[in-house]
């Protein structure tokens, strides 16, 4: 199975580049800010953009993404405003691929079959689900391999070779390295302990492997960019946006303000990569 | 200690409930602590720490008294009490706590993180922790912290360090979300005390076999007191332990009658109840599948009752598996019942009940004259009032400080 996420990768590979994959919650803070935000992300040099679905309760994400989801939630974003977003920005920008990122719940609810085939629909080319680990995310994966979407797994630092060959068993698409035991927006990793585990990975894997949580600066992009296929941006973006559009954040208040910010520090991540 | 007669898949999935729903982070931990467990059921050495630190430290057995004068004033069946409101700590919170406490020692962790609600749960894992000299940091809703304030209290001069969670609406679940990134946060140290039959595999199946001691005692209780297995077992449900510690036990004896009871709110009509099995859907959250609160895009929506011990959006997924299976049933009782039971089990018994199984009793009064005098029923008592005489204060609107 190949779709736009193969496609980006041996693009960039041929490119000598690496991968900047963007994240932002849907609907953070409002639905039109969070389009323009999306927007903002790919006119500024984001590869891949990772669309976080709201959820009531992310208990795998720090302090910025939790506010981000209840922001979302408080301003009326439901899972039909999110696949329509992403409907709206794979036909605006249709080289680059589209992952939705969230929790099982909100898709339980969504019925799965439903819910791949409208994303599918959608053009969205990958799904991140945190915490559907491959023990039970059969379904989920046999109705997204007959519909061509990618389930993207997280390995993480606690995964031994073991554990990490039922992951590979059931990923596809691309090696989501989450860089630190913890919450996103936490503090970055040790770069030889990174080193160690992409190796790790490399060793049973040709899959492209990406790195994530804790990368938040141009030079964070830079060295984390080095060891692997691309990285992941997540609460950094999300306080971008966010700062911009707070007064007392520092911003003056106004909307164009925030993409501004969030624009610089893409492209700055970008360049870096 | 003999062992149970339903167990869980090797998954942990009851049915199509259960299983473990966690971030990958938290995988292999969720392994070692099912080996760790599955080991710690095979060693006799476990078992006897732990029977003999439930007699003297809990100070079980719980008696089995027989309400006679609850049994007078219904006229019908005739009603028990499993008094596990007498153990340690007032509740059968610390049941639990004790062998997840040992279990942890076993695998060697230095550090237990646990959520609290109403802070039975944060007391009795306090009480532990300060028994075997670990320290302990107990989540808790921001809310509850404002309404618990006796209890907050408690867990800091037993030494615990009480965390405010100001997260969503600063309650029970938000609670166990944040214990839950602390425990992805500090993976090699940790033991995260769950304290309900929730969670991922193995907690439901691992708080259940804890907690069954109050299930195993009324057996053997009843058969020495009547000769024979009792009729109908009541029990309160917010996660469900003390109920799964009370049916366990009995879940192949078909002629007993198992009756959970939730928590009705103002009603599991308004938007403001905690009744999960009767007014939830299932879904997945804090790492299992089960019936849950929630709206109409799979948000989590928040509980309420008057008891904070039942004010949880989610259920045990044996409950859920239960339930759907028919093998038990599910009722539900409001704010205002349950008050009412309160008082009168406080003027007919002389027992100050709490109000988790307040609500219990108010199912009790509702059924018990309308079943026959050789009809033997046991309502598990499974918390004392003490903590709850301010909530139940204010509702009555008696006035503290000045009366």
């Amino acid at each position: 199975m190949k779709n736009r996420i193969d496609t980006k990768f041996a693009a960039l590979k041929a490119q000598g580049r690496k991968a900047l994959i963007a994240f932002l919650t849907a609907g953070d803070p409002d639905e039109g800010t969070s389009r323009a935000a999306f927007a903002a992300l790919l006119d500024n040099g984001a590869d891949i953009i990772e669309i976080g679905m709201p959820f009531s309760d992310p208990m795998a994400d720090g302090k910025a993404i939790q506010a981000a989801n209840i922001r979302a939630l408080a301003a009326g974003q439901t899972m039909k405003k999110t696949l329509a977003l992403a409907a709206d920005l794979s036909a605006a920008y249709p080289d680059h691929p589209i992952v939705l990122m969230g929790y099982a719940n909100p898709i339980h609810y969504y019925g799965m079959e439903r819910f791949v085939r409208d994303a599918k629909a959608a053009g969205v080319d990958g799904l991140i689900i945190v915490d559907l680990p491959p023990e039970e995310n059969a379904a989920l994966h046999g109705f997204c391999q007959a519909a061509g979407v990618h389930v993207i797994h997280l390995v993480t630092p606690t995964t031994d070779a073991a554990r990490l060959r039922v992951i590979l068993g059931r990923a596809s698409g691309f090696v989501y390295y989450v860089a630190i035991a913890g919450v996103t927006g936490a503090a970055a990793a040790s770069i030889a302990d990174t080193q160690e585990k992409i190796a790790l990975i490399r060793s049973q894997t040709d899959m492209p492997v990406v790195t994530g949580f804790g990368v938040k600066t141009a030079a964070d992009a830079a060295a984390f960019g080095a060891l692997c296929d691309g990285v992941v941006v997540g609460s950094a973006l999300v306080d971008a946006l966010l700062s911009a559009q707070n007064p007392l954040g520092g911003g003056s208040g106004a909307k164009g303000d925030g993409m501004s910010t969030l624009a610089t520090l893409v492209r700055s991540l970008s360049g870096a990569l | 200690m003999t062992h149970l007669r339903t167990q869980p898949d090797s998954q942990g999935h009851f049915g199509d409930y259960g299983g473990r729903y966690v971030a990958e982070t938290l995988m292999p931990l969720i392994l070692e602590v099912e080996k760790a467990y599955d080991a710690a059921c095979k060693d006799a050495a476990f078992w006897a720490q732990f029977d003999e630190l439930a007699r003297d430290y809990i100070g079980r057995p719980s008696p089995l008294y027989f309400a006679e004068p609850s049994t007078k004033h219904f006229g019908g069946a005739k009603i028990y009490f499993k008094r596990d409101e007498l153990n340690h700590t007032g509740a059968h919170k610390i049941n639990n706590c004790l062998g997840q406490m040992l279990l942890a020692l076993r695998m060697g962790k230095t550090r237990i993180i646990a959520e609290t609600g109403a802070g039975q749960h944060g007391v009795a894992t306090a009480t532990v922790c300060a028994r075997f000299g670990l320290p302990c940091t107990i989540f808790m809703g921001a809310k509850d912290i404002e309404r618990q304030k006796p209890n907050v209290f408690r867990m800091r001069l037993l030494g615990a360090e009480v965390r405010a969670v100001t997260a969503g609406a600063g309650t029970l679940k938000d609670a166990m979300n944040e214990a839950l990134r602390d425990w992805v946060s500090h993976v090699d140290d940790t033991f995260y005390i769950i304290g309900t039959v929730a969670g991922p595999h193995p907690y439901p199946k691992m708080v259940r076999d804890f907690q069954s001691v109050i299930g195993k005692e009324l057996r053997e209780q009843m058969m020495e007191r009547e000769g024979r297995l009792p009729d109908s077992l009541v029990a309160a449900i917010g996660g469900g332990s003390n109920a799964m510690g009370l049916f366990a036990p009995f879940i192949d004896d078909l002629s007993v009658r198992l009756i959970g009871v939730e928590a009705a709110g103002h009603g599991v009509d308004t938007d403001k109840h905690a009744a999960s099995l009767i007014g939830g859907k299932p879904g997945i959250l804090h790492g299992n599948k089960t019936y849950l609160l929630q709206n109409e895009d799979g948000q989590i929506e928040e509980a309420h009752s008057i008891s904070a011990g039942l004010d949880y959006p989610g259920i045990g997924p044996e409950h859920a598996y239960l339930k759907d299976s028919g093998r038990a049933e599910y009722v539900a009782v409001t704010d205002d019942e349950a008050l009412a039971a309160f008082q009168l089990c406080t003027r007919l018994e002389g027992i100050i009940p709490a109000l988790e199984p307040s609500h219990a009793f108010a199912h009790v009064a509702r059924i018990a004259a309308s079943l026959p005098s050789d009809h033997l029923m046991v309502m598990n008592m499974c918390g004392r009032g003490d903590k709850d005489i301010f909530t139940v204060a204010e509702a009555l609107g008696f006035d503290m400080a000045t009366s």
